[in-house]
């Protein structure tokens, strides 16, 4: 067994993996990222598409120049990295094991450990599709392995299940490739994805989006042959009556995201409802000295606000070395915050009444899209509204930010839960923001 | 060359049928329609092995089950599949439910089920089965019945048989037989066999079969039973879980996998179409309600796959198990519940059928009966995982993350004896695929193993045989198609 040591160990080696490794290191402090692919950039590198790193670069990028970017600071920093290497097993104590088939099993001994293992695809299972089983049934983002890594096709003829931003990407894509997407269907009455994506891949290709219509049937027993298409109620049953027949050779799942925490969970600490690990306001989780970023934490819009996330979280695990690290410090009272009406998840889960004073970035989404809303913070033990913003409107497909200093905005020291609601405007009007 | 056996069906009978023979001096063959054994009925069903008081005494499949079950302990000493004995709770809640346990229980008990019990005891019900519904009045527990992995089994019959001389041809549809001179000439899709002896396992097409010998005393009906199956560590049950049967079947369960998945179902419904493996809406809700009275909390959101899988139903209600008129053909047909349970007594009498048919069965000096143990990651400790590593680096390469599938699994899979030539065979065989991201991330790899393991392109790598590619050409092929085609225009 191959033995190493880091003060931090940096597990995925993605967007959100290299940004907090550059951070830590900055610091003076030893990063070692483990990455199970062969390269480092995740799922960057088959995003061949620009509209990457707007905010973070000014420019607009494609997948794997934003990726090459971070790789060459790597490289110059000198920060190592095992490729190939899966990690098994973290432990509460930060020892990690992983096993790659060069030096077999790898022991790594940290002060603190930072999680960036990103997300992977709902599935057909995960939304139980009646029919058969053939083959032709792809999620999003493995046809666009296939088709932009590995260089081949999955159809001619497609029908692609979900309007997140993969689906649509994958639509223009595929159009691009000769090939015949014959609708993007949605069970929503709006678009899962970003509008952008909505505009410059289904309608700048003409390509039919149907809005509020599912999969209610898969037909083709060795192949696909086509699918049953059916429009459904607010309570997305199908509606009698309203089936269409589509004929198709590949079907496209394009119908969530979803953090993958498997190792979180294995070494005991606990996941909120989003499926992303219950974090402070200095994004560590559960157990000491482990931190999340990226969409391992929540699945996030654009790379961009990835990188920014796992910017905080390397600062976290640097203060928690400097500050934290080897001393008896008995955790500090927490304020829960709990998603209210319209509020999906709100992170971080918990803020620690130490740090109230500190500005304290709070992410969101709402379940359904809404305009001219309230964001409130209400402090649950004394009915007080803490904090209010008006938005002109919210949708599921855009993460809201709140930076917000609790402290100065008056909060109780009492406070044990500040619920978070997205509601209509109360019909004073006061100024958008 | 003549064999003397022919076996037409690879599933769980057939493979089962072809390693109990495998024993004697005989040449055998085993012919299969699929890409694959073990992917008809056998790759979708309930995997329970069955204690066996379930079905009428009158049945042959009653006492054929009792005996069955007791002959897997055996079986699985030999053969190394995965096998549990958990015990099964069949679920009364109402009163009037109890009589009808306790006359099971009695009649159970004379046949000789072991340690049937009827348990009135809430508090002791709730501390064996956490899960189950508080409205439970009483459970008749058999602690014989047990979990099996139908396909990993039939993996290891079909390897063991094969380790033993028993020769396998897949995608061999038998399409005509005929019988002259006390020889079978049984011809597939792609060649001749000629035989001394023929056993028809071939499930939901017995029927079909026997007619083709002029024998059409029986038919085979399909009957769809469709499942949901739940993620990994979603929930954990201690027992398989019955409601009362009913006179179709024995109802929806809710029941643990040996990989530590939880499922739910079947339904029955009888159709008419043997090939209509697909899951239906108005189905998956059956389920789930039926599923809801024995376990009210189900991990709904932890649901990873539907599928469907199709019952060979005679319309003779029993197993047919038949020296027919035709010298030398041997009728398995209508194997449906408690078949998998019944496999190695099915055998038995086939066996049995053979020596009276004369065959000579001298048992081979060099036969072998174990088939070792699959070395599996998640078995390995971490000392002998680093020791594994070393002596072969493809332990070290992880394909399936879902499942932590190394590539040395993949690989022993597909040069196993009867090895996996698709991905579905690979899936079944070692699970990548099988987890939560249902080969989202491991596809591409494993298409890419199978590629070059097999010498295939990536376009001739299937999902379950002919025409189950996952890719159709390279990117640009479609462009530079149309410009060709453009060209001759001009």
């Amino acid at each position: 067994m191959k033995t190493f040591e880091a003060d931090v160990v940096i597990i995925g080696g993605g967007s959100a993996g290299m940004a907090a490794a550059i951070e830590v290191k900055n610091a003076g402090l030893d990063a070692l990222i483990i990455e199970r692919d062969y390269e480092l950039g995740g799922i960057l590198l088959q995003c061949i598409h620009v509209g990457f790193g707007l905010h973070e670069f000014g420019e607009e990028l494609t997948g794997p120049q934003y990726a090459q970017k971070f790789i060459n600071q790597v490289n110059e920093l000198e920060i190592p990295y095992l490729l190939d290497t899966m990690v098994i097993e973290f432990t509460p104590d930060k020892t990690v094991y992983a096993v790659n088939n060069k030096e077999g099993l790898i022991k790594v001994e940290s002060k603190a450990i930072i999680l960036a293992m990103g997300c992977r695809e709902r599935t057909r299972g995960a939304i139980n599709i009646p029919g058969f089983r053939p083959a032709g049934i792809f999620t999003a983002g493995q046809a666009q392995r296939f088709v932009n890594m590995e260089g081949y096709l999955p159809g001619k003829s497609l029908v692609i299940l979900g309007s997140g931003d993969i689906g649509m990407i994958m639509a223009r894509r595929l159009t691009w490739e000769g090939c015949e997407v014959k609708a993007v269907i949605e069970i929503n009455p709006y678009v899962s994805g970003l509008i952008r994506n909505q505009v410059q891949c289904l309608e700048d290709f003409n390509i039919p989006l149907i809005l509020g219509y599912t999969v209610t049937k898969i037909h083709g027993k060795e192949k696909i042959r086509g699918v049953t298409i059916s429009k459904v109620d607010t309570n997305f049953d199908r509606i009698v009556g309203s089936d269409r027949f589509i004929e198709c050779d590949a079907l496209l799942l394009s119908v969530g995201l979803i953090p993958e925490n498997e190792l979180t969970l294995k070494a005991g600490a606990k996941l909120s409802s989003n499926n992303g690990p219950i974090v402070d306001n200095n994004l560590e989780s559960t157990i000491e000295g482990v931190f999340a970023c990226g969409n391992v934490l929540q699945v996030h819009d654009l790379v961009d606000m990835v990188t920014a996330e796992a910017k905080r979280a390397g600062e976290f695990a640097i203060e928690y070395i400097n500050q934290r690290y080897g001393k008896e410090i008995k955790r500090e009272k927490q304020i829960k915050c709990v998603p209210g009406e319209n509020v999906g998840y709100i992170k971080p889960d918990l803020v620690n009444v130490l740090d109230l004073s500190k500005e304290i970035m709070f992410t969101l989404r709402v379940k359904y899209p809404d305009r001219r809303i309230q964001i409130q913070f209400r402090d649950k033990e004394n009915n007080q509204l803490v904090y209010k913003r008006n938005k002109v409107y919210v949708i599921p497909s855009e993460m809201v930010e709140i930076k917000l200093n609790l402290k100065e905005n008056q909060i109780d020291p009492g406070c044990q839960h500040l619920i978070i609601d997205v509601v209509p405007r109360p019909e004073v009007l006061i100024e958008e923001e | 060359m003549i064999y003397d056996v022919i076996i037409i069906g690879g599933g769980v009978i057939g493979c089962c049928i072809a390693r109990t023979l495998s024993k004697y001096d005989l040449k055998i063959a085993l012919l299969e329609k699929e890409a694959d054994i073990s992917m008809g009925t056998t790759k979708a069903n309930s995997g329970v092995v069955h204690a066996g008081y379930a079905a009428d005494r009158q049945y042959i499949k009653r006492h054929l089950s009792i005996h069955g079950n007791k002959l897997y302990t055996q079986a699985y000493r030999e053969l190394n599949f995965p096998f549990q004995r958990i015990g099964s709770f069949v679920v009364a809640v109402e009163d009037s439910q109890i009589k009808d346990l306790e006359d099971e229980r009695k009649k159970g008990i004379q046949d000789g089920v072991p340690n049937l019990e009827l348990i009135f005891d809430k508090k002791r019900i709730k501390h064996m089965e956490p899960s189950l519904t508080d409205d439970v009045v009483a459970v008749l527990h058999a602690p014989t019945a047990g979990l099996v992995s139908p396909y990993e089994l039939t993996f290891a019959l079909a390897e063991n048989a094969a380790m033993n001389g028993v020769k396998f041809f897949r995608s061999h549809e038998v399409v005509k037989i005929k019988h002259t001179d006390y020889t079978f000439s049984v011809r597939t899709l792609r060649d001749e066999f000629k035989c001394r002896n023929l056993i028809n396992a071939a499930g939901l097409y017995a029927a079909n079969i026997s007619k083709m010998l002029g024998l059409d005393y029986f038919d085979i009906m399909p009957r769809k039973g469709e499942y949901i199956l739940f993620d990994r560590n979603a929930m954990h049950l201690n027992k398989i879980l019955f409601p009362i049967p009913t006179v179709v079947s024995k109802g929806i369960l809710v029941c643990p996998t040996l990989h530590g998945n939880t499922f739910v179902g079947p339904n029955a419904q009888n159709i008419t179409d043997t090939e209509d493996t697909s899951t239906t809406e108005a189905g998956l809700k059956e389920i789930l309600e039926g599923a809801k009275k024995l376990v009210p909390n189900l991990p709904l959101r932890a649901s990873i796959r539907n599928f469907a899988g199709l019952r060979a139903v005679p319309n003779t209600h029993d197993f047919i198990i038949d020296n027919t008129d035709v010298y030398g053909f041997i009728n398995v047909a209508g194997i449906l519940s408690p078949g998998l349970t019944s496999c190695f007594a099915i055998a038995e009498k086939v066996e049995e059928f053979l020596e009276l048919l004369g065959v000579v069965m001298k048992v081979k000096e060099d036969y072998n009966p174990i088939r070792p143990r699959p070395e599996r990651f998640k078995d390995l400790s971490k000392k002998e995982l680093d020791k594994k590593i070393q002596e072969d680096a493809s332990w070290g390469k992880i394909i399936c993350r879902c499942e932590v599938i190394p590539e040395k699994e993949i690989l022993d899979a597909i040069h196993a004896p009867v090895g996996a030539r698709t991905v579905d065979g690979v899936k079944f065989r070692c699970r990548p695929g099988m987890g939560r991201c249902a080969g989202g991330f491991c596809r591409p790899r494993v298409i890419e193993i199978l590629s070059r393991e097999l010498n295939l392109s990536y376009e001739e790598v299937t999902k379950k045989g002919e025409d189950t590619n996952y890719l159709i050409c390279h990117t640009k092929d479609l462009l530079l198609n149309e410009i060709n085609k453009g060209e001759e225009a001009e």
